[in-house]
């Protein structure tokens, strides 16, 4: 029973920490669909979203639901604020100027953080409502803290999911993606569509952030974690939504298996030896197609 | 005074000179055609029209308003929507949002749904597959689905890039038998660009010669379909003469 416990356990920490790879993840997709971009600067989104969330904790005293909110909206901002600043003026450009552009904000925002009074490049840390408490069924014992990111990162995924499935602007990102000419011929401004992908993926960044700092700390290169949403996105074809989440969570689930019950090292290389293993087997990824064109 | 009126136009890809001062009219409740051969120029001038390429020189005027270089969301907020080549239908997304989306400038959600029922009438297979995926269709039904959804926004006139492209001769009939049926009970006027010369000149009334960018001849397409070069050309109407034989000698007469 200990033992099945601990096993248990150690599974659900990994769906947690796959939940918050899941959603960096979810923002490299979202970009990457959008304008063929791969942002770089993806982790660094939710390392600056964490930093606002504890400033908002720490300084302004707000409660941590207050901040969850207020901090989506900031980072709604500023992921507007990015595209219109930076990537706006570079459209035509080719994509691989672009590409360099997001390596070029992933260091820029690292140092700026590492500028600014009261945040620099200490660690941080920050109490939620979910700190140290435990759920318990019988035996087995859960920390809230872990729960918390998984039904908060569904209940994310499912705004998501209404939101691209039922609203007219929503049904309009994914025709841009799909074809953007065509999207053009339908009068849909695909200026905006750009805008509103650099907010999703702001705000999952910064959500991200929010929910990874409980369980690692604020830091200024805690946004390294998009390394390891990489091989996440990857898995899931870099095409498609869901498997962005499922990639997410299996490299999840791998990596705190492995740093459980392998020697010291194998947690960090487990990631990268599933996603060898499933790219040999399906080149295109778990939920990725081969693109195909009707002629 | 005609729907739409371009005079002049000339429409550059790069450095190439694609429209090399093109004029041509659209009258109210028209079908008008294009005819040309590959690289005449055709699908240009549509895309000018729409505000996907900018012209160099010359001007546009619909309804009177000028819209030369205006942003392609203003174009099909004025009415004019554009069914494009090779359908270019949103292909992960169902029939149905498919046509949600050429109605995506509008607001009258009872309106829309309403519409949506009149394009079900107008292609039946749409309304029996409205959750089928639109890649999954076939071209035919992939064809009706991208005139649908231009007419979702409703267009007052109705650009078409080559309809028939790849269909068979039976649907390639069906397409052109709706296209008249949409254009005389909704009155929309229609530009349409064809390669299929002779399906062209018996739906539209009016027609146009486009030869490497250039206008080189109109007329009512009952005239066209009189007209000498037209039949050795675009028809392929042979006439019993030595002529057939040394056809490469001969010279079109507007050149």
């Amino acid at each position: 029973m200990n033992l099945l416990n601990e096993i248990l356990q150690t599974i659900l920490s990994g769906i947690s920490v796959g939940c918050i790879y899941g959603l960096i993840a979810l923002g490299f997709v979202m970009i990457f669909k959008a304008t063929e971009v791969i942002n770089f600067a993806q982790g660094e989104l939710m390392m600056v979203g964490a930093f606002i969330a504890f400033s908002l904790i720490s300084f302004f005293h707000l409660s941590y639901w207050t901040t969850l909110l207020l901090t989506t909206l900031i980072m709604a901002l500023f992921g507007m604020i990015i595209e219109r600043v930076v990537l706006r003026p570079l459209v035509g450009q080719p994509i691989f100027s672009l590409v360099m552009v997001t390596i070029g904000m992933m260091i820029f925002f690292k140092s700026v953080v590492s500028m600014i009074p009261f945040w620099g490049t200490d660690t941080y840390g920050f109490g939620t409502p979910f700190t140290e408490k435990l759920v318990r069924y019988n035996e087995i014992i859960v920390s809230w803290e872990h729960l918390s990111i998984i039904i908060l990162t569904l209940l994310l995924i499912l705004a998501l999911f209404i939101f691209f499935r039922f609203t007219k602007m929503g049904v309009a990102m994914r025709a841009t993606s799909q074809n953007q000419l065509a999207a053009v011929y339908m009068g849909i401004s695909v200026n905006r569509v750009f805008s509103l992908t650099w907010v999703i993926s702001a705000i999952l960044g910064g959500f991200a952030g929010i929910l990874l700092s409980p369980i690692t700390f604020v830091h200024m290169n805690m946004g390294l974690i998009g390394l390891k949403a990489m091989p996440a996105a990857i898995l899931g074809g870099f095409y498609s939504i869901p498997g962005a989440v499922v990639g997410g969570l299996i490299i999840g689930v791998t990596e705190s298996l492995a740093g459980a019950y392998l020697p010291i090292g194998w947690k960090d290389v487990a990631a990268w030896i599933i996603l060898i293993l499933v790219l040999v087997i399906r080149p295109y990824g778990l939920f990725g197609t081969e693109l195909k064109k009707k002629v | 005074m005609p729907l739409l009126k371009i005079r002049n136009i000339e429409t550059y890809y790069g450095p190439i000179m694609a429209i090399k001062g093109v004029s041509l009219d659209v009258e109210e409740g028209s079908i008008v055609t294009i005819l040309g051969a590959n690289g005449a120029g055709k699908t240009t001038i549509l895309k000018t029209i729409s505000g996907v390429m900018d012209p160099e020189k010359g001007s546009i005027e619909f309804l009177g308003q000028s819209i030369e270089g205006l942003a392609p969301d203003k174009i099909v907020r004025m009415g004019i929507s554009h069914v494009p080549e090779g359908r270019e239908v949103f292909e992960e997304l169902t029939v149905k949002e498919n046509l949600i989306m050429g109605a995506y400038l509008r607001n009258d959600r009872a309106e829309i749904r309403q519409d949506l029922k009149t394009m079900y009438n107008y292609f039946p297979v749409l309304g029996e597959r409205t959750a089928q995926q639109a890649g999954s269709l076939s071209g035919g039904e992939q064809q009706m689905l991208a005139i649908g959804r231009a007419l979702m926004s409703r267009p007052k006139l109705l650009l078409l890039d080559e309809p028939s492209l790849g269909l068979s001769p039976i649907l390639m009939q069906e397409i052109f038998q709706i296209i008249k049926r949409i254009n005389s009970e909704q009155k929309t006027s229609m530009l349409i660009v064809e390669q299929n010369a002779l399906m062209a000149l018996t739906l539209a009334q009016h027609g146009y010669v486009l030869e490497l960018g250039r206008i080189v001849l109109e007329d009512s397409c009952k005239e066209l379909m009189e007209n000498e070069d037209i039949k050795e050309f675009y028809l392929g109407v042979k006439e019993e003469s030595i002529r057939g034989t040394k056809r490469w000698k001969r010279k079109k007469k507007w050149r």
